[in-house]
C-alpha cells in the first residue's frame, strides 16, 4: 500500500504553507508562498483574505507533487493559523467584506480604551481570560460592523460571516458559498474574547459588550476531531483539526502535560505553558488561553506569553533599514562585534505585549553613541528577542511558582544560532531545539491525525519528540543582571508615547 | 557566430550599461540604449537579481549593480542563510536515518560546521557548530573538495588520522573524481576509526556547489555486512541535498 501522510496547512502572518507528515511524524514535503501586507495607514495592517486562499489552493497541491505522491494518500488535513486576524465576509456570495484586519493592527486603540472606561483593561478578564487590547478580535469585529455603512443591519440578518483564518479556510474548503461549513475550534474562539473561558461557549454578556450579533460568528467545535469532508482543493479528505498557531506549536512539542512549556519563535513570539485542566489566572500580565480540546474530551488550558515583535524586528531590519539582504545575514551582521556596544532595541511597534500590555507604548533606541555600528544594532535587535523572553519567563515563573529549568523552542528564528546561545545564557536554562521545526505544522498534523485515527494516542506521538539541538548557558550571572537592567531602563522609555488625543477615532 | 549564447552577450551588455549609471536604470531606460523589447530587457534583470548581480532600490522602479557583483570570488551565500535554508531537511534526514547530521562548506581549506543535528536518540551531544573537519578525511570535505575548482581551498598537507586517511595526494584526485562521477562521498575509518560518513554536495544556482550536508555513524549502522556504504542512507543524504538546493533556487 502506497504511504499516507496527513497535510497541515499553516495559514500565518506573512506565508501559508503545507505540509506533509509521515506516520512518524517526519517531515516529508513543504510548499510556501507569501501574502501582500498592507498597510492602508501608520498602524494598520490588513491581509487580503481572497488572496489567502488562493495560496491554499496552490501549496496544498504543490507539496504533495514535490513527492510524487497522490491526493488519495492524504488522510487528514490539519489547519494551524495566525490568532485572531479578522474577517467578514458575505454569505451568500462568499466574498469577503474588505480586507481581514490583523493582529498587528492598532487602529481600534482608542475604541479599547473607552471599553475599558473606569473598570480597566481587565474588565472582561474573568470571563474570557484576556485583558482589552487592540490585539483581540472583538474590538476588531465591532470597528469594521461601526465604520462600514449598512453592515451592522446586514449582520444582524444574519447576511453576513465572521471568522478568524481557520473558519474562512474551513469555509471555503467545503465549498464555501455552496454550503460551506462555518465553524472555529475552541483555540481560535479563545482569542476574540467572546468565548466564556469555562464554558467554551459564545457568552452573551461579551457579545454585548462588544455590539456583536450572534449571527455572524461560527460554531465553535473541538480543535480535534472530524470538521468536516473537503470538497475543494482535495475532495474526499476530512479536515482532521484545527488550532491557532501557538497552540498548534504547544501540541506539536508534545507539551501534553500540565508544567509543559515551549516558545515559538517566528513572526512574534510566543511562550505557552500547559496548565493542564484548570484556568489559572495570570497576575502578572500572562493571558489565559485554550491549549487544546480533543474531541469530546475537557479541555486543556494554557497561560500565554506574548511577544508581538520578535523575527518582524528582523524583518524591519531587512526591509525598512536595508542593512541585510535576508533573515539569516542578520547573524553574520551581529558576528562583526563582540557585543551590543550599549545600545537596546525595545520594538514596541504595535504597543508591547506581554508582561507590560502597554497600547500606547512605540518603539525606542536606547543608548545611542557614536560607538554603535551597524553590528550593534543587529546585535540590539536579536537581543530584543532575548530579553523579551526573559521578560515573559520572570513573569510565567511568578505566576505558576515554580522557575523553569529549560525552554523548549521551535520556528524560524532558531535557525540562529547566535540568537539561541543568547537565550540560554539570559534565562539561564538549557535551550532545546526539537527533530522539527515546523511544529506549529506538526502539531496542525498530529491533532488531525488523532482524530481520523492515523495516529492512536497522544503517548504514541511523545515517542516521536527528540532532541536537535541544545545551548547551554554560559554568561556570566552580573553580566546578566547588568544587561536586563539596561533593558528594562530602554522599556521604560517606551511608555506613554501615544497620548490619548492622538489616538484615530 | 556559432556557438556563443545571444541571452549572455545581452546580459553582459546590461552589466556594463548598470556599471556606468550610478543613480541606476529602469527597465525602459536599458531596452531603449539596446534595442530590446521591455519583456526580454525584464527577464534578463529578473534572472541577473535572482543570481545576485543586480539588486533594484526601493520603489522597485531603478536596477543598479549588487555589491556582491564587486566581488565574484567571494562566496555568494551567507553560511547562516544555508542553514536557515537547510534545517527543515537536515532534521529530516537525521529523524529517517537515525544518525548524527551535518551541513558544511568549504573555507580556507577546512570544513566548517554550519549546521549541526544530533542524533535523535536523546543522548548527551554537544553542537559543534563552528568547528571545523578535515576536508580530506571526511564525507563533508571530500563532496565539497570535489567541485572546488580553484584548488586554493586545498588543505596543503594531507595529515592522518587513522591508517585509512587518504594521505597521498595522487589518491585522493582519484578519490574525488570518483566522487564526481557518483555525485556523492563517502569515508570509511578515515577519520576516527569505528565511524564512517556519507555526504552529497549542495548544488545552488547554476549548479554552484555552495555546500554539502552528511552524516556519520557507527561502521556497522553506515555501512552493510561487506562494508559498503547502505544504498537507503546514500538515496537519502542525496534526497536531502537535492531538497536543499531546490530550495536555494526557488527562493533566491
Ligand atoms: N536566521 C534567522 N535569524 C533571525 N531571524 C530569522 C532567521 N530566519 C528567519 N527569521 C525570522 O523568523 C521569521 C520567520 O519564521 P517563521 O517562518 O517561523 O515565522 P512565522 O511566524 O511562522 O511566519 P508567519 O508569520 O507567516 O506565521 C521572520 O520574521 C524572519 O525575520
Ligand atoms: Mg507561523
Amino acid at each position: 500500500m502506497a504511504e499516507q501522510y496527513v497535510a497541515a496547512v499553516d495559514q500565518g502572518t506573512n506565508s501559508t504553507r503545507c505540509i506533509l507528515f509521515d506516520r512518524r511524524g517526519r517531515l516529508v514535503s513543504v510548499a510556501q508562498r507569501e501574502h501582500h501586507q498592507l498597510f492602508p495607514r501608520p498602524g494598520w495592517v490588513e491581509h487580503d483574505a481572497g488572496e489567502i486562499w488562493n495560496n491554499v489552493t496552490r501549496v496544498v497541491p504543490g507539496a504533495i507533487k514535490q513527492i510524487g505522491a497522490s491526493p488519495s494518500q492524504i488522510v487528514a488535513i490539519g489547519i494551524a493559523n495566525q490568532r485572531e486576524t479578522s474577517l467578514l465576509w458575505d454569505r451568500l456570495t462568499g466574498r469577503p467584506i474588505g480586507h481581514a484586519v490583523t493582529w498587528q493592527d492598532t487602529r481600534t486603540d482608542r475604541l479599547v480604551t473607552e471599553l475599558a472606561g473606569t473598570e480597566g483593561a481587565d474588565r472582561f478578564a474573568d470571563l474570557c481570560g484576556l485583558p482589552l487590547t487592540t490585539y483581540f478580535s472583538a474590538p476588531r469585529i465591532k470597528w469594521m460592523l461601526d465604520h462600514t455603512p449598512g453592515l451592522r443591519q446586514r449582520a444582524e440578518r444574519g447576511e453576513i460571516l465572521f471568522g478568524t483564518m481557520e473558519s474562512w479556510l474551513i469555509w471555503n474548503f467545503t465549498g464555501g458559498a455552496k454550503g460551506g461549513l462555518h465553524a472555529t475550534d475552541v483555540t481560535n474562539a479563545s482569542r476574540t474574547m467572546l468565548m466564556n473561558i469555562e464554558t467554551l461557549e459564545w457568552d452573551d454578556r461579551l457579545l454585548e459588550a462588544f455590539d456583536v450579533p450572534r449571527a455572524i460568528l461560527p460554531e465553535i467545535r473541538p480543535s480535534s476531531g472530524v470538521f468536516a469532508t473537503a470538497t475543494e482543493v482535495l475532495p474526499g479528505v476530512r479536515i482532521g483539526a484545527a488550532l491557532g498557531d501557538q497552540q498548534a506549536a504547544l501540541f506539536g512539542q508534545t507539551c501534553f502535560s500540565a508544567g509543559e512549556a515551549k516558545c515559538t519563535y517566528g513572526t512574534g513570539s510566543f511562550l505557552l505553558l500547559h496548565t493542564g485542566q484548570e484556568i489559572v489566572r495570570s497576575k502578572h500580565g500572562m493571558l489565559t488561553t485554550v491549549a487544546y480540546q480533543i474531541g469530546d474530551h475537557p479541555a486543556s488550558y494554557a497561560l500565554e506569553g506574548s511577544m508581538a515583535v520578535t523575527g518582524s524586528l528582523v524583518q524591519w531590519f531587512r526591509d525598512g533599514l536595508g542593512m541585510i539582504h535576508t533573515a539569516a545575514e542578520i547573524e553574520t551582521l551581529a558576528r562583526t562585534v563582540e557585543d551590543n556596544g550599549g545600545a537596546y532595541i525595545v520594538p514596541a511597534f504595535s504597543g508591547l505585549f506581554a508582561p507590560h500590555w502597554r497600547s500606547e507604548a512605540r518603539g525606542v533606541i536606547a543608548g545611542l553613541t557614536g560607538y554603535i555600528t551597524k553590528g550593534h544594532l543587529a546585535r540590539a535587535v536579536l537581543e530584543a528577542t532575548g530579553f523579551q523572553t526573559l521578560e515573559v519567563v520572570d513573569a510565567m515563573n511568578a505566576d505558576s511558582g515554580i522557575a523553569l529549568t529549560a525552554l523548549k523552542v521551535d520556528g524560524g528564528m532558531t535557525a540562529n544560532n547566535l540568537l539561541m546561545q543568547f537565550l540560554a545564557d539570559l534565562l539561564d536554562v538549557r535551550v532545546v531545539r526539537p527533530m522539527v521545526t515546523e511544529t506549529v505544522s506538526l502539531g496542525a498534523a498530529y491533532a488531525a491525525g488523532l482524530a481520523v485515527g492515523y495516529w492512536p494516542d497522544l503517548e504514541g506521538l511523545r515517542s516521536n519528540w527528540h532532541r536537535a539541538g541544545q545551548w547551554m548557558p554560559h554568561m556570566d550571572p552580573a553580566r546578566r543582571k547588568t544587561e536586563y537592567a539596561n533593558w528594562q531602563a530602554a522599556v521604560q522609555r517606551t511608555f506613554n508615547w501615544i497620548r490619548p488625543e492622538d489616538q484615530e477615532l | 557566430m556559432p556557438g556563443t549564447v545571444q541571452s549572455i552577450e545581452r546580459a553582459a551588455a546590461v552589466l556594463r550599461l548598470l556599471a556606468a549609471a550610478p543613480d541606476g536604470l529602469g527597465v525602459a531606460d536599458l531596452g531603449n540604449a539596446l534595442g530590446l523589447a521591455k519583456t526580454t530587457v525584464h527577464g534578463i534583470l529578473r534572472t541577473l537579481h535572482q543570481v545576485g548581480f543586480v539588486e533594484q532600490d526601493h520603489t522597485g522602479a531603478h536596477y543598479h549593480l549588487s555589491d556582491a557583483f564587486g566581488r565574484l570570488g567571494e562566496s555568494y551565500l551567507d553560511p547562516n542563510e544555508l542553514r536557515s535554508r537547510a534545517i527543515n531537511w537536515a532534521d529530516s534526514l537525521a529523524s529517517r536515518s537515525g544518525e548524527v547530521v551535518r551541513v558544511g562548506r568549504l573555507v580556507e581549506g577546512k570544513v566548517v560546521v554550519v549546521h549541526h543535528v544530533f542524533r535523535p536518540d536523546d543522548s548527551d551531544q554537544d553542537l559543534d557548530v563552528g568547528t571545523t573537519l578535515p576536508p580530506h578525511a571526511t564525507a563533508l570535505g571530500k563532496a565539497v573538495l570535489a567541485y572546488d575548482a580553484s584548488g586554493a581551498s586545498r588543505p596543503h598537507k594531507l595529515e592522518a588520522f587513522t591508517t585509512r586517511t587518504i594521505i597521498d595526494p595522487a589518491r585522493l584526485a582519484e578519490e574525488l573524481a570518483a566522487v564526481r562521477a557518483r555525485g556523492w562521498a563517502s569515508e570509511f575509518e578515515e577519520y576516527t576509526v569505528e565511524l564512517a560518513s556519507i555526504a552529497a554536495p549542495i548544488r545552488g544556482l547554476g549548479g554552484l556547489v555552495v555546500g554539502a550536508v552528511g552524516l556519520a555513524g557507527r561502521v556497522e549502522r553506515i555501512c552493510d555486512s561487506r562494508l559498503r556504504h547502505r544504498a537507503d542512507l546514500v538515496t537519502m543524504v542525496r534526497a536531502t541535498a537535492d531538497a536543499i538546493a531546490r530550495d536555494l533556487r526557488e527562493d533566491a
